[in-house]
């Protein structure tokens, strides 16, 4: 299997609580990788080590690599750069003190692009993308913040995606939405699919199920197991898993 | 015929212009990261100069200060009331009076003061609505904002007067005179600090007690005040600390008797007032010069510690509970 | 009747965890004892069918519970028929009694506390009423001091504090910015922070003295308008600083991390979220600071500040500068200190001229400053 992200032996330390232990795994590209597992197993630490956001946190402390297309992260020369290339999607809806439009080509704008005609385009394909062109074409003026909460959700998907990432990282992000703007989510991850590899952490077990190829199972910072999303949810190798996806615990 | 876009020129000139575009992108990319890091660099020097400034207000005064230290009898600075600096014969330089000065007027200010702005901020916080509220808080900060001087010129020009009228006072200016003055200009700080922190506690208090049955001023007196104790206490702290760094007030309002009061009524002196009198008529490089600094020091310790203190209260409770 | 003496009576008694809310701020466990009452009281009136009764059982203890934990209500309940269910019971009567001495007691203390203001701002005007007017302003102060208006110490304020913030704005909002924006959050920085924010408490006859050894002794500026600009700047600093970290505080975390994600520079996202929405908070405080340094008399005395200075400029453009930055300068806070207590035989209306115009400038600017917070406020962005 060829490997689009690869994680290397990678434990992750916040002062004396260990976040992630000794985690080795491999994203295909182009498929849905989903990670299961309880609260507090560290799920959110995996992602953070993707795009390097983990920085940001003062006492954490990575050892072990994380490779995309075999380039360890850490000895990327621009960081900005490697955050371009993965788009984030958190828990909470944030939109930003800007229009909506502004929003959108915020990402575009401060990588260097100036031609009005180029940021139209990309905001009405991002917004289109997250299906929210509809809702908001006739006010892009708006301020991004003043939208409902799913629709700041698909706002925030649709930054994501303005800079083009060969990467998506969703962290949980049906949390504050309601069902209905999830599910035209996973539509619309079911179809971005084919441009980029999506890496979806989620504590909806059936999500997972509906929309991965791969699950990986995490647990008190160790992965557990990592396979086929069918072999997963029917023939786990792991009794732990095998509970927590019949929902026996979690 | 062709059109336009495919003739050669014009698609040579396509090409052109792509080059050129990428060339400008590429230069703007790196002069973007240039004039980042020149921000950085700037913001970085400005805070570590911000920074250096305002700890050096400690060293420079210590520096000269420092002077003094090798002769200063630092028994009778702390413990003497002689404050006779002038004396051809033996000067003496003793503060005690001076500090007892500045503890009298900033302990009847407080009396004065702590009481009333505890009072008008539970009052503006928890009694008043909509623009009742906003209006009497705008009057409390505008009233922060008359600079000390003015408050000196009433005290010297207006109170002092009253004073002699309605106690028999031989002078207007005195211990009396200096609190009243002094606890006017403090309380409005104390109001709006004790506001916030009224505000900080959570509206559920409030909800919970009122479904209990709680009537406001119960609210005040049961849940609030306990809550918002140490907030308070801050509020009163920083009080202390504006009154006893306060100069140009008690310099007019006070009188000017290096002693310890007995009365009310009997002028005093504080270590501002002190400082700010007679730096003028002390020429540089000598004992009483140093002396002066040396009680800017003491202030400075003082204040700063009374603040300190006040800004741990604070912080103490916000990290002990909670919410 | 029965069923709503159950209903009230069915109230759980001690260790509820809804009560436990109030268990870390309350000192004394006020709502549990008055529950446990309630309970107790479960006791006394359940056989208390007969009405009479009921009106018997309001002992002297039941007065001390509070109306709503319902046991006031009791014999109104009872006496249905014959009363007015909504009447207050005694204990409510004491509790609003109580309420209303409350509201009253601190109506006076907030009175008393804005009512001198007020009266003394009225009395500065009426007295200073006769010289109020263009001439006042515009003119120097001539005759000793004794006569003519305040134009050179006027524009001796203005000069200072235009200096002054021209220094601390700029090095306060950027330092500001640096604590809260760039410092790592570890100790050194909460150490650095801590000292930044007391150092505003720090006297002013204290920064007066530090000005004298740093900028008049030490930098060779002596007693001039650059000196005392300087003093007054570094007197500002903290404030400025603090006031700046408040403003960028108040912009969510959350905003910046967003756009750390999506690869945007550290300056990147102050520039584009976090300034454009903490600029007017951060503006207020540097105007706040204006009117401090426009009243502030000590840090100046001794360091550039004089009390009189003759030969100056009257007229056409040369009388808007008329001091150099090496020589001291008159200010009007100083001005006023002078004329009260050092110079004899001032008229009291020139006097408190100069104190109405010193109160109303900072009055102006911090209301200016008051406005421009209310206005933020109003439109806040999310």
């Amino acid at each position: 299997m060829t490997a689009h992200v690869r994680f290397e032996n990678v434990t992750v330390t916040y002062g004396p609580k260990t976040a992630l232990r000794g985690v080795s795994l491999a994203i295909p590209p182009k498929q849905i990788f989903a990670v299961i597992g309880p609260v507090n197993s560290g799920k959110t630490t995996l992602l953070r080590c993707i795009n390097r956001t983990i920085d940001f946190v003062p006492t954490a402390k990575v050892a072990g690599r994380v490779l995309i297309e075999d380039e360890d992260v850490r000895h990327m020369r621009d960081v900005y750069q490697l955050r371009r290339r993965v788009g984030m999607v958190f828990p909470l809806p944030v939109g930003l003190p800007l229009s909506v439009y502004e929003n959108v080509a915020y990402a575009p704008r401060r990588a260097g692009t100036r031609d009005r005609r180029q940021l139209d385009e990309i905001v009405e394909r991002c917004l289109r993308e997250a299906m929210l062109w509809d809702e908001v074409k006739d006010r892009l003026n708006l301020l991004g913040t003043k939208l409902s909460g799913g629709q700041q959700q698909r706002l925030t998907l649709a930054r994501a995606l303005s800079l083009r990432p060969e990467i998506l990282c969703l962290d949980e992000f049906s949390i504050a939405i309601d069902p209905v703007t999830t599910m035209r989510i996973e539509d619309i991850l079911r179809e971005l699919k084919r441009q980029m590899t999506i890496v979806l952490v989620t504590n909806l077990v059936q999500q997972a199920r509906r929309l991965a190829d791969y699950t990986a199972f995490v647990s008190a910072s160790q992965l557990i197991e990592v396979d086929e999303t069918e072999t997963i949810f029917t023939k786990p190798a792991n009794r732990l898993t095998e509970r927590y996806v019949n929902g026996e615990f979690g | 015929m062709k059109a336009a876009s495919q003739t050669r020129p014009w698609r040579a000139a396509q090409r052109l212009a792509r080059v050129a575009s990428e060339i400008g992108t590429n230069l703007r990319r790196l002069v973007i990261g240039r004039t980042e890091w020149a921000i950085e660099s700037v913001i970085r020097l400005c805070g570590w100069s911000a920074i250096l400034f305002v700890f050096s207000i400690f060293g420079f005064i210590l520096l000269i200060a420092a002077n003094a230290f090798g002769t200063l009898d630092w028994r009778e600075f702390f413990f003497s009331t002689e404050w006779q600096p002038d004396s051809v014969v033996k000067p003496h330089y003793g503060t005690l009076a001076l500090l007892v000065g500045t503890l009298s007027v900033t302990g009847l200010a407080m009396a004065l003061a702590a009481p009333l702005g505890l009072g008008a901020a539970v009052f503006i916080s928890e009694f008043c609505h909509g623009k009742v509220k906003e209006t009497l808080k705008v009057l409390v900060e505008l009233s922060a904002a008359i600079p000390s001087v003015v408050w000196g010129f009433v005290g010297y020009m207006v109170v002092a007067p009253l004073v002699i009228r309605f106690t028999g006072a031989p002078v207007g200016v005195n211990l009396l005179n200096g609190g009243l003055i002094l606890g006017l200009m403090s309380v409005p700080i104390i109001v709006s600090m004790s506001e916030d922190a009224l505000r900080a506690v959570p509206d559920a208090y409030r909800e919970a007690a009122v479904s209990l049955g709680a009537s406001r001023w119960e609210i005040v007196y049961r849940v609030l005040f306990p809550a918002a104790k140490n907030g308070l206490l801050a509020a009163v702290l920083l009080g202390v600390g504006r009154a006893i760094g306060e100069t140009m007030a008690v310099l007019m309002c006070t009188g000017h008797a290096v002693k310890i009061p007995h009365s009310l009524l009997d002028p005093v002196r504080t270590l501002t007032a002190t400082i700010a009198s007679e730096l003028g008529e002390s020429p540089a490089g000598e004992m009483h010069y140093w002396v002066l600094f040396t009680i800017g020091l003491e202030l400075f310790a003082l204040t700063f510690a009374v603040n300190v203190v006040a800004d741990l209260v604070v912080k103490g409770i916000r990290s002990a509970r909670n919410y | 009747m029965h069923g709503i003496i159950d209903v009230c009576l069915d109230v759980e008694p001690v260790s509820q965890p809804a009560w436990s809310v109030f268990r870390p701020s309350v000192g004394r466990p006020w709502f549990i004892g008055h529950v446990k009452v309630n309970s107790e009281c479960r006791r006394a009136t359940v056989p208390t069918v007969p009405q009479s009764t009921i009106a018997a059982s309001e002992t002297p203890e039941r007065h001390d519970l509070p109306a709503t934990t319902a046991a006031g209500g009791l014999g109104e309940v009872g006496l249905a028929g014959t009363r007015n269910p909504f009447a207050a019971s005694p204990l409510e009567r004491r509790k609003n009694a109580k309420e209303a001495i409350a509201r009253v007691v601190l109506a006076l203390f907030t009175f008393v506390l804005i009512a001198p203001v007020l009266a003394i701002l009225v009395y500065l005007v009426v007295k200073a009423w006769p010289v109020l007017g263009l001439s006042f302003i515009l003119e120097n102060p001539a005759n000793r001091m004794t006569a003519g208006g305040i134009w050179a110490p006027l524009v001796g304020t203005f000069f200072l504090v235009v200096i002054s913030l021209a220094i601390a704005a700029p090095i306060g909002i950027l330092g500001g910015v640096y604590l809260n924006e760039y410092a790592g959050n570890n100790w050194r920085t909460r150490v650095v922070a801590l000292g930044v924010t007391n150092l505003a408490g720090v006297p002013s006859i204290v920064h007066g003295l530090f000005g004298v050894g740093a900028f008049v002794l030490f930098a060779g500026m002596g007693e001039s308008v650059l000196a005392a600009s300087c003093t007054l700047a570094v007197m500002s600093l903290p404030v400025i600083i603090t006031s700046t970290r408040e403003a960028l505080n108040s912009v969510p975390m959350a905003f910046r991390e967003a756009c750390w994600n999506m690869g945007a520079t550290r300056w990147q996202t102050i520039r584009t979220i976090v300034l454009p929405n903490s600029i007017g908070g951060i503006l207020t405080g540097v105007i706040f600071e204006v009117t401090r340094a426009a009243g502030e008399t000590a840090p100046i005395l001794f360091t550039g500040a004089v009390f009189f200075k003759g030969g100056l400029k009257e007229h056409g453009l040369a009388s808007f500068f008329p001091y150099s930055l090496n020589e001291g300068c008159m200010a009007l806070s100083m001005h006023l200190y002078t004329l009260a207590t050092q110079v004899v035989g001032v008229s009291e209306p020139i006097q408190y001229g100069t104190a109405v115009v010193l109160i109303g400038l900072t009055l102006a600017v911090n209301s200016v400053s008051i406005g421009l917070r209310g206005y933020l406020r109003s439109r806040k962005k999310w």
